[in-house]
This record gives C-alpha cells, sequence and structure tokens, in this order.
C-alpha cells in the first residue's frame, strides 16, 4: 500500500492557527514544549491568547479551567506522559468534575515516542482519561482525521483529550470524509475477524489484512478513533459477523481500547478475542518502527496474533 | 484607616458571627466536615461578601462579578454560609450540607449558587484564580478575583508553580489570603513542613505581601485597598488566625479541623459562646 505521509502534530498547530482566526474565544496553553507540540505555530499567530506557562503541568490545567470557567475555548497541550499522568488530580479536579471547556490535546502518545524510552512513552492514558467521568476520548487515525476532530472538540462544550502521535501517520482517510463521533469507521470489510484498532495501529492493521488475505484470512479493519465513548453497534455487529476480534494499540494492553471492546463484547455478545498492544511492560529506547516490531506491534505482530485468533476460534 | 464607617464595621462583625453559628449548627446537623478553618476564616468572609466584592445574588454568573475561589475546599461550611447569607440561595438550606439530596457538597461544586470553582484537592484554586484572572485582563474586563489559602494547603507544590506565574503575568487584579491558622489536620504546620518565615518567601516569589490580624475587618479592609493601588504583581494578604476561632474548645487545636461538636454538650457550649461574642459587639 502507498501512502503519503503527514505530522499529526502539523495539522494539529495549522488548525488551531485557522480555529484562532475564526474565533477570539479559542485559547492555547502549553508548559515549555511548543515547539513540539505545534502549539507554538498558535502562539506566533495570537502571542496574546497563548499562554506557555513553562514546566508547569499542573498548574497549567488548573489555569486551563479558570479559563474556561471565563467564557474561553481553551486548548491545553504537552506530552501525553505529563498532560495525563503528571496533572491527573488537577484534570481530575479542576476540569473533569466542573465539566470545565477544556481540550487535552497531548501529542507523544505511546510507545511510538521512540528514543527517549520508557520515562516518555506514555502507554496508561487511555486509561487514565476514559475512566474520567466528563471526559470524552479520541485517536485520530491521520492527519486529515486530526484536522476534523480538532474542529468537532473546538465546536463541543465541555472536556475531551484528544491523543496524537509522534511519527508522522500515513493518510488513510480522504479530505472529504467526515468525522462522527462515536462511531467506528469500517476502513476494510471481512468474513474471517475483525481488527479493531486505533491511531497508528489502523494502518499497520491494514498492511496486516491485506497479507493476511493472501493466507486464506479475510480480515476486516474498523478505525475506532473514538474510545470514550465506544461505538457498541460495530463491535457487536462484527462480533455477530465474524465471532473473532482483533484489538490493536500503541497503548498497554490494560484499560486502553481492547478493554473497552472486551466490556462491549462480555455485555453483549462474548466473543473469541486478543489484544496487540503494550504487554503490561514500560517501553524502551530504540526507533519507533523497531520498538512496534520489538513488541509485536506491526503487520508482523497483528499477522501473528490473528492466525492465533483464527486458531483457538477452531 | 478609617476607611469604613463604624455601623458598617459591626455589621460586619455580626456576620462573621453569623458565619460562625451557621458553621456550628452545618457541621454538627451532618454530622461532618470542618470546623476549625472554617471558623478562622469567618471575618475574611464576611469582608469579601458584604464588603470588598462585586456580586449580584440575583444573577451569579454576571460576567462583571469579581470571582472567588476558595482554594482551602474545606471551608464550605463558612463558604456556604456567606453566599446563603448574601442572598445566593435560602438560608434554611444550609443546614441540608452533606446530606444526600443536598446541593451543598462536602466540597464547594459548581452545582450552588454563587461558586466560581469546585475545590477540595487543596492546592489547586490559585491556579483556576490565575485562569480567571488571565481571562480578566484578555476581555480588559476590570473584575478582580480572590483565592483563600490555608497555610497548610500552601505545603502543595502546585501551589508555588502558581505564585510563581502569577507574578511572571504580572497579575495585579489577583489576591490571594492565606489563612494563617497555624494548624493542619494532623498537627500544628511548623511541626510538619518549615513555612516561616512566609512573608519572605512571596515577596522573592515577586508579590506584594501584607500580614494582618485575620480577626479583625478593618485591618482586612484596609489590606484588600491596598492590594487594588498595587500596580503589576500580585497582592498576597497573610492572615494572622486562630483555628477554631470564638469556640473556646475547638481554638489551637487540630482535633476539630474535621470534626463538627461531639455531642449535645459540645454543640450548646459553642453556639452560647458564640452568642455571648454576639452581645459585644
Amino acid at each position: 500500500m502507498k501512502w503519503e505521509y503527514e505530522s499529526p502534530r502539523k495539522a494539529y498547530g495549522e488548525t488551531l492557527v485557522s480555529l484562532g482566526k475564526e474565533r477570539e474565544d479559542i485559547v492555547v496553553l502549553d508548559a515549555d514544549l511548543s515547539t513540539s507540540t505545534k502549539t507554538a505555530m498558535f502562539g506566533q499567530e495570537f502571542p496574546e491568547r497563548f499562554f506557555n506557562v513553562g514546566l508547569q503541568e499542573q498548574n497549567m490545567m488548573g489555569i486551563a479551567a479558570g479559563l474556561a470557567r471565563s467564557g474561553k475555548t481553551v486548548f491545553a497541550s504537552s506530552f501525553a506522559v505529563f498532560a495525563t499522568g503528571r496533572a491527573y488530580d488537577q484534570v481530575r479536579q479542576s476540569i473533569a468534575y466542573p465539566q470545565l471547556n477544556v481540550k487535552i490535546v497531548a501529542t507523544h502518545g505511546g510507545v511510538t515516542v521512540g528514543e527517549d524510552g520508557a520515562s516518555h512513552q506514555m502507554i496508561e492514558d487511555i486509561g487514565l482519561m476514559c475512566g474520567l467521568p466528563n471526559f470524552r476520548v479520541i485517536v485520530p487515525v491521520d492527519s486529515n482525521e486530526v484536522r476534523r476532530v480538532i474542529r468537532f472538540v473546538a465546536s463541543e462544550k465541555g472536556p475531551f483529550y484528544v491523543r496524537l502521535t509522534r511519527p508522522a501517520l500515513p493518510t488513510i482517510t480522504s479530505k472529504e470524509d467526515d468525522f462522527v463521533f462515536g462511531k467506528g469507521m469500517l476502513m476494510r470489510d471481512g468474513e474471517d475477524i475483525a481488527i479493531i484498532a486505533t491511531g497508528i495501529e489502523v494502518s499497520y492493521s491494514l498492511l496486516a489484512a491485506e497479507k493476511l488475505k493472501k493466507e486464506g484470512i479475510d480480515a476486516a479493519v474498523i478505525n475506532m478513533s473514538t474510545i470514550k465513548p465506544i461505538d457498541k453497534e460495530i463491535i457487536i455487529k462484527y462480533a455477530r459477523k465474524t465471532g473473532a476480534i482483533l484489538t490493536a494499540e500503541d497503548h498497554n494492553i490494560y484499560n486502553g481500547l481492547g478493554s473497552r471492546v472486551a466490556e462491549v463484547l462480555v455485555e453483549n455478545y462474548p466473543a473469541w478475542m486478543l489484544r496487540v498492544g503494550m504487554p503490561d511492560k514500560f517501553g524502551r529506547s530504540g526507533k519507533w518502527n523497531e520498538l512496534l516490531a520489538y513488541y509485536e506491534m506491526d503487520e508482523n505482530g497483528i499477522m501473528k496474533a490473528a492466525r492465533k485468533l483464527v486458531e483457538v476460534r477452531k | 484607616m478609617s476607611e469604613v464607617s463604624p455601623e458598617k464595621i459591626r455589621e460586619l462583625k455580626l456576620i462573621a458571627n453569623k458565619i460562625r453559628e451557621w458553621t456550628i449548627k452545618m457541621t454538627y446537623a451532618a454530622k461532618s466536615g470542618h470546623p476549625g478553618g472554617s471558623l478562622s476564616a469567618a471575618e475574611i468572609f464576611a469582608v469579601l461578601y458584604f464588603h470588598e466584592m462585586r456580586v449580584d445574588p440575583n444573577n451569579p454568573e454576571w460576567p462583571e462579578r469579581d470571582r472567588f475561589v476558595l482554594s482551602k475546599g474545606h471551608a464550605s461550611p463558612a463558604y456556604y454560609a456567606a453566599l446563603a447569607l448574601r442572598g445566593f440561595f435560602p438560608e434554611e438550606e444550609l443546614l441540608t450540607f452533606r446530606k444526600i439530596s443536598s446541593r451543598l457538597q462536602g466540597h464547594p461544586s459548581l452545582i450552588v449558587p454563587g461558586v466560581d470553582m469546585c475545590t477540595g484537592s487543596l492546592g489547586q484554586g490559585l491556579s483556576a484564580a490565575i485562569g480567571m484572572a488571565l481571562a480578566a485582563k484578555l476581555d480588559k474586563k476590570d473584575y478582580r478575583v480572590y483565592a483563600l489559602l490555608g497555610d497548610g494547603e500552601i505545603e502543595e507544590g502546585n501551589i508555588w508553580e502558581a505564585a510563581l506565574t502569577a507574578s511572571t503575568r504580572k497579575l495585579d487584579n489577583l489576591v490571594a489570603i492565606i489563612d494563617r491558622n497555624m494548624i493542619q489536620l494532623d498537627d500544628f504546620t511548623d511541626r510538619m513542613i518549615i513555612l516561616d518565615p512566609l512573608e519572605e518567601k512571596w515577596d522573592a516569589f515577586g508579590w506584594k505581601v501584607m500580614s494582618i490580624n485575620g480577626h479583625d475587618v478593618v485591618q482586612i479592609i484596609h489590606a484588600l485597598n491596598e492590594a487594588k493601588k498595587e500596580k503589576g504583581r500580585p497582592s498576597v494578604i497573610i492572615a494572622h488566625t486562630v483555628k477554631g476561632k470564638g469556640v473556646s474548645y475547638m481554638e489551637n487545636t487540630a482535633k476539630y479541623h474535621g470534626k463538627p461538636p461531639q455531642n449535645e454538650e459540645e454543640y450548646e457550649e459553642a453556639l452560647k459562646e458564640i452568642e455571648d461574642e454576639r452581645g459585644k459587639i
């Protein structure tokens, strides 16, 4: 498959700038990572509405809450590990509980952070944020979807967590596609198993499905951008259709997409299931694509899990 | 320091007294809650809500209103009492504090009319106040933002992050008041963490610092006026107070930080002392 690659962070920065031109109420906060998260693009255009608070993620989330309580639509950005883990209680108490209009857009989610290693590879954030009442959680699949998702969360009141990854992502949706909040997107249909993936893992699932076809395994691939609220309908539909569900995510296998999907299956339509993701281990330094191979989260890892799933279902 | 009339001073003292009475009644009715740090802050609430702040009880979300953040959220009994006395909701509702069907949550929540920020997890309110002060500057509005902090609370690192940011951003529309009652949940603050010299610390962080007797309404009014005159930096008022002020057995002890009167005798004694005090105002 030939894909174009585009940085989701750059798409985020560009979308913030265009939103800033359209709306006076948009303000953006960062904690000394703005050149990485690309919020600096907004800062250059709108210095008076950009607050780089220095290395104070906790304070940043409180300030975000105060700005939102005063009528602003607030975007607060940092790396996923700091935006969620470091500032968790501030996010919980000052944003989630009062349901304030703050959009936490974190970059550098997952093991694909790469060389920085385990300290910076956030593999628990989806779990943390899905566990917070009032928060909605979205992992855009490519830069086109980043643009749509950022526009969507800016137009909706209340808290959102949007998780971006560091590497450039293959563009697998078209500019004309719609983002439907809370709905999974069928990327490829199949009869034997359904791979439900999110973020960077969707493209690897498509690669895997292509190769699995040659082995006689017909895999559907669903892009699950919205992790909370999760699209129960499509999960149940494909559990009925294939009886075998594989999830794939750049996150711990606990508390992420796989866990959400398992909950839906167990309560509605129990089916065979396996999860691809970080095996409840901290990551390590390396190139992001090497890491995906190392932890069996690339197309080979997904194919291996798919074969096993087909085996156990027999 | 004759910035207000003797009648106004008397009125404020009576309101502080009423806040104390409600604090005892509310926590006793709830069989839970935090009287110690509510009683120490009664005069501060009285001055803020009955003299200093521009608020409209009939329009709690009035965009031009002054903002208040109770960073030491456990002083909710005194806070709710001040709001009810000011007319934000009926006084009768105060006795529903902490009960299942009540709006009056254990710690301040936005469902209560007049509450600008929910708090309870210590160390976070000053950050929210900074956000509100930044919004005022951005919108070119002249409202002011007040945050009441506990002295135990400022052991939290988040407070010092906020202290750095408020001065960096030159937030002269922001006033922090520290209820320096010397006691936190477990013990005297000095036995936990050495906070002194407190004045020098805030000064070094770029704030205008004022130290006052936090039970003297005239001194509170004066300090708040001085804060208004300050340009280009935030102000902090270190209000020296007595934990449990006004109920002798609750004074200067950690025991009643988070405990209501323990029985009918304690309850009656507290109310009698508060009533006796009222007679002297």
